[in-house]
């Protein structure tokens, strides 16, 4: 099983702590959703949780080794990241967007193997966008491009997938079904970690809640444990009342004080 | 429709070829090509051909494949349609090394010092236009205009500072670019750099690809970004430098030549790299056969021809830009 360990991180940028010693371990089969307010630091955490930024101070483990031990290449093999608000440059086919997710598996040359072009048409399957095979990226509405740049994750069959805000911008039936789809991919045994700002949602879906705030993670758990009326008042000064926390039924209403 | 672009392409690649071997002050026809290549050596038509004709659409078909691919390369790595080795001030840079060599008679000297100094000048043009203009196409635009004033300065100084008329009139009429009365040893000479600076261009076609994402997202992908830029930028100063050095500023073909054939591979950078070289080396071909056939006293310069004819496909760029962009 996968595991991926934060050992006492920090990120300092302009003398500020951005990452202020993190430490977490995760393992497959967590959805973590990653919450806080702007600005915490969710999204720098990220990035050295996936091995694209390194802190200035700890590391992080995948299985047993520092991520900087592993070749770019063996790494984009296993962990898949979305950025927040990821989009299309050119004008490619949906098709073709999806499968640039199998770059780490291409050699240098050439064009796309036929076992991996199953695969493609099967991820578009999955995410519904088998008739927009053949449409430019650019011309796709938010939600299908959202879709699409999931799928462009999880065709290489990573071992898991983080994910910096995938619901933004999301009409809330699209919201549901991204983040069911997050909660499916944990349940098939990978580790998701995803920065979330809606609540609910990620009190009815995410098996653990991981709080940032100032750069410090100050709560890390199961979501029936972790997510407390006292936690939100602390990390977002809300009065926040929470019922069915990690059950589908959740809801989680609160009030500026 | 992408199926045609390849032949059509080749086939229209031969013909110019074989056009700009038969068109000049003197015409000859295929028929007289072969006849003066059968016919005791040495005859005018094998002379023409081949120390005048052959070396000139050898040089126009390498430096316009130069061109295109660097072209099609810098657009693909910064995502930016505007990107060309002339709008990032690598033609100019190379320029200016190219007559800092010939200014001070290295080319005399030592041959390789005219496509070696062009070269480095590229280079260095290319790696202030990168460092300083990293962070989007306006910045990156106005960097490659700066860089490119600079280096114009520098042209200018040497003009100032001209011996006499001659010499000043020597840079400034080669600073025009042409691909006439080359021989087949500066041909030959700055072949290798090109064909160099064409490799190390051809190599990053996966990560041309996985930038369509970004680079977040390209980075996530196993692109190694550092390597893929440090590449793109040896290759164009290699393939750029050697070839302004040989031609002097040809402009427009490397901005050109990708958006002509975008349109048919689907847009997809790594699939735009060779039908971009294909297509420049056509224009270059094509524009250098019009400066032979355009009847004035003087022949026109082939930069010149680029420009007059690159200028306004550049405004409609411009244009379409401000229509697709908020």
């Amino acid at each position: 099983m996968t595991r991926l360990t934060a050992e006492a991180l920090i990120v300092t940028r302009g003398g500020r702590p951005i990452v202020d010693g993190v430490s977490a371990r995760l393992t497959g089969g967590m959805f973590v959703a990653l919450l806080g307010p702007n600005g915490a630091g969710k999204s720098t955490l990220l990035h050295c949780l996936a091995g694209l930024m390194r802190p200035d101070v700890g590391r992080v483990l995948l299985d047993d080794s520092d991520l900087k031990t592993y070749d770019l290449r063996s790494l984009a093999r296993r962990r898949a990241f979305l950025p927040q608000s990821p989009r299309a440059e050119w004008p490619i086919s949906v098709e073709r967007l999806v499968a640039l997710g199998l770059t780490p598996q291409l050699p240098a040359f050439g064009g796309l193997p036929v076992a991996m072009a199953a695969r493609v048409t099967e991820m578009l399957a999955q995410v519904d966008l088998l008739d927009r095979r053949d449409q430019p990226a650019t011309t796709l509405s938010g939600g299908e491009l959202g879709r699409a740049m999931l799928a462009r994750a999880l065709v290489g069959d990573p071992d898991m997938l983080l994910a910096d805000e995938p619901l933004t911008g999301l009409d809330p039936r699209h919201a549901i079904d991204g983040i069911v789809r997050l909660r499916g991919l944990a349940d098939a045994g990978k580790l998701v970690v995803a920065s979330v700002h809606d609540l609910t949602l990620a009190a009815r879906f995410a098996t653990h809640i991981a709080m940032i705030c100032d750069g410090q993670l100050i709560a890390f758990g199961e979501t029936a444990t972790t997510l407390s009326s006292a936690l939100l008042s602390r990390a977002f000064a809300v009065d926040a009342c929470i019922s069915g926390a990690g059950t589908p039924i959740a809801v989680v209403d609160f009030v500026a004080r | 429709m992408s199926r045609l672009l390849w032949p059509a392409a080749i086939l229209l690649l031969v013909a110019v070829m074989l056009l700009s071997l038969a068109v000049g002050r003197v015409w000859l026809p295929p028929s007289a090509m072969i006849d003066g290549l059968l016919a005791p050596q040495p005859n005018l038509a094998s002379l023409i051909l081949i120390e005048l004709r052959l070396p000139r659409t050898l040089l126009a078909l390498i430096v316009g494949l130069t061109l295109g691919l660097s072209g099609a390369v810098l657009q693909g790595l910064l995502r930016n349609p505007l990107a060309s080795p002339d709008l990032l001030g690598v033609s100019s840079g190379a320029a200016l090394g190219a007559v800092i060599a010939i200014y001070f008679g290295l080319a005399s000297v030592f041959p390789l010092a005219t496509p070696i100094l062009g070269i480095i000048g590229a280079l260095i043009a290319g790696l202030v236009t990168f460092t300083i203009g990293r962070g989007g196409t306006l910045t990156l635009i106005l960097a490659g205009v700066a860089v490119t004033g600079l280096a114009s300065a520098g042209l200018s100084l040497a003009l100032n500072f001209a011996p006499n008329a001659f010499a000043a009139f020597e840079i400034t009429n080669w600073l025009l670019g042409s691909l006439a009365e080359r021989s087949w040893s500066q041909l030959l000479l700055a072949t290798p750099f090109m064909l160099a600076g064409m490799a190390c261009l051809i190599v990053n076609m996966r990560a041309l690809d996985a930038l369509t994402l970004g680079e977040t997202q390209a980075a996530s992908l196993g692109i190694d970004l550092d390597r893929a830029r440090l590449l793109a930028l040896l290759g164009t100063a290699l393939a750029v430098g050697a070839a302004t050095s040989i031609t002097g500023g040809i402009s427009f073909i490397g901005l050109l030549a990708p958006h002509l054939v975008r349109p048919f591979v689907g847009h997809q950078p790594s699939r735009v790299l060779l039908p971009a070289a294909l297509f420049g080396a056509i224009l270059l071909l094509v524009a250098d056969i019009a400066t032979r056939l355009i009847p004035t006293d003087q022949e026109v310069k082939l930069g010149v021809l680029t420009s007059l004819v690159g200028a306004p496909f550049f405004f409609w760029l411009v244009l379409r830009l401000r229509r697709t962009s908020p």
